[in-house]
């Protein structure tokens, strides 16, 4: 199997969906990140679903905004390592609103016109995430 | 203050008040001709439409009002590429009550956010029409004297028929309704509707191709028009627009007291010889729609109602 170095200090975000990383990659704007090494691992054999992808991120992760994974990925876990051993492990909390974290693509809603609109999303009894404004469901694209 | 952004907005109870006001105001209109003396209403209208803005501006001008507003986008500082943001904020200095047609879902909600005044969605794109819901629950209730333990068949555009969402979403709140969803593939009922309206409430729904087969079971029958307006390809318009046309020979396959609604405008999904049958009730939807606004505007400005003494509810 392919090898990627331990990691001193970051974050694993384990679990995730084979086949969605990449799209996780661009949600959390990791291209941005110009001073931390970030692999991305698809398709590593997994024991519970068969496989999964894995993003490996080492260097400071304080700007990024974790509060999406919960719901592009309920299984996801994220391990915050320091100094090589993981000193906590989050699993996302869904939060009720999320406000311009993702966006609403439907091109018949008002965020696609109106200038400084933000977009957000509230979270359904159903657990999904829906634009306030149009109700479309968020959902992401492998 | 509150507005009218979404059909669930008012609870049941508060639907059912507003519909007993309207039915008040059905019997004697003269009795209301001088209720919002000295208020305005701005009708904001991004989007052509004959039957709500003519609807709305007759229900203020009955309860003595004035109106002022734009009919179409074109005439509008929306051509200058003012926000609806912008635009909520300077009518709120002008008008009481405002009540919004736009093109973009969600636009009425982006206007309550920021206004001053009530707002009214009268109709945002393809995804909500509260007023329509309203006055079609009045006619509803009118016909079959009950709003529980009837059978609705929605027949045509399911999935761009705003109408249809918003009914469904109010009428789910009724006793043991039971939903016939009549549409070709294409133009099914989102999936939302099923899987967080009717499966969570645990109400029957059935969906299916035929209309022939679902009038039978039928006590109502919601006609929709295939909007040429909401299809980016005019190809799948052309192919899908002629998928049910109601005639009064399949009215005979139905229940001798069904009633047949219909948001109009019309096209050809309903020919003309049905328009004579006792059961067409789309321009009894109209009527009923005046009284419906007119108890929706008093109510919202919280004005009396001059026969109790009361607001239909607090706003």
């Amino acid at each position: 199997m392919l090898k990627v170095d331990e990691l001193h200090n970051g974050v694993v975000i384990d679990h995730i969906t084979a086949g969605t990383g990449l799209a996780l990659y661009h949600m959390l704007e990791l291209e941005k990140l110009h001073d931390a090494t970030v692999a991305l691992l698809q398709n590593v054999r997994s024991q519970k679903t068969g496989k999964k992808d894995i993003i490996k991120i080492e260097g400071d992760v304080s700007g990024l905004n974790f509060d999406v994974l919960g719901y592009l990925d309920p299984q996801i876990t994220i391990s915050c390592i320091e100094d090589g051993r993981i000193v906590r492990k989050i699993r996302p909390d869904l939060p009720k609103q999320l406000v311009n974290v993702i966006k609403c693509t439907n091109p018949r809603c008002i965020t696609a016109i109106e200038e400084g609109c933000d977009h957000i999303f509230a979270l359904t009894p159903s657990g999904r995430y829906r634009c306030i404004y149009c109700e479309e469901e968020f959902r992401v694209k492998p | 203050m509150r507005h009218l952004i979404d059909p669930l907005d008012f609870t049941m109870e508060e639907t059912i008040r507003l519909m007993d006001l309207a039915d008040r105001i059905s019997q004697d209109p003269a009795a209301y001709q001088d209720v919002a003396a000295r208020k305005k209403l701005a009708t904001l209208f991004y989007e052509p439409s004959t039957r709500t803005r003519l609807s709305f501006e007759a229900a203020m001008l009955n309860l003595g009002g004035k109106v002022l507003g734009f009919p179409d986008a074109g005439v509008s500082s929306a051509t200058k590429g003012e926000t609806v943001a912008d635009t909520i904020r300077v009518v709120s200095c002008f008008a009481d009550i405002a009540a919004m047609r736009h093109p973009k879902e969600g636009a009425p909600l982006r206007a309550a956010r920021y206004s001053r005044i009530p707002v009214i969605n009268a109709g945002d794109g393809g995804h909500s029409h509260p007023t329509q819901t309203l006055l079609d629950m009045m006619t509803i209730r009118n016909r079959k004297g009950r709003l529980d333990h009837l059978t609705i068949g929605f027949c045509g555009d399911l999935k761009f028929g705003r109408t249809v969402h918003s009914l469904i979403k109010s009428l789910a709140r009724c006793e043991g309704m039971k939903f016939v969803l009549i549409s070709p593939e294409e133009l099914r009922v989102p999936d939302y509707i099923i899987h967080e309206i009717l499966e969570p409430k645990g109400l029957e729904y059935q969906e299916t191709r035929s209309l022939e087969q679902a009038m039978p079971d039928l006590d109502i029958l919601y006609m929709t028009r295939v909007q040429r307006e909401r299809f980016f390809n005019e190809e799948d318009y052309v192919r899908l627009k002629n998928s049910y046309i109601l005639t009064e020979a399949k009215m005979a396959l139905a229940h001798p007291d069904m009633a047949v609604l219909h948001p109009l405008p019309r096209v050809n999904e309903i020919t003309l010889d049905v328009d004579e049958d006792p059961r067409a009730a789309y321009f009894e939807q109209v009527q009923n729609g005046v009284y419906m606004r007119m108890a929706l505007i008093m109510t919202l400005l919280g004005l009396k109602d001059p026969k109790t003494g009361e607001v239909a509810f607090k706003c």
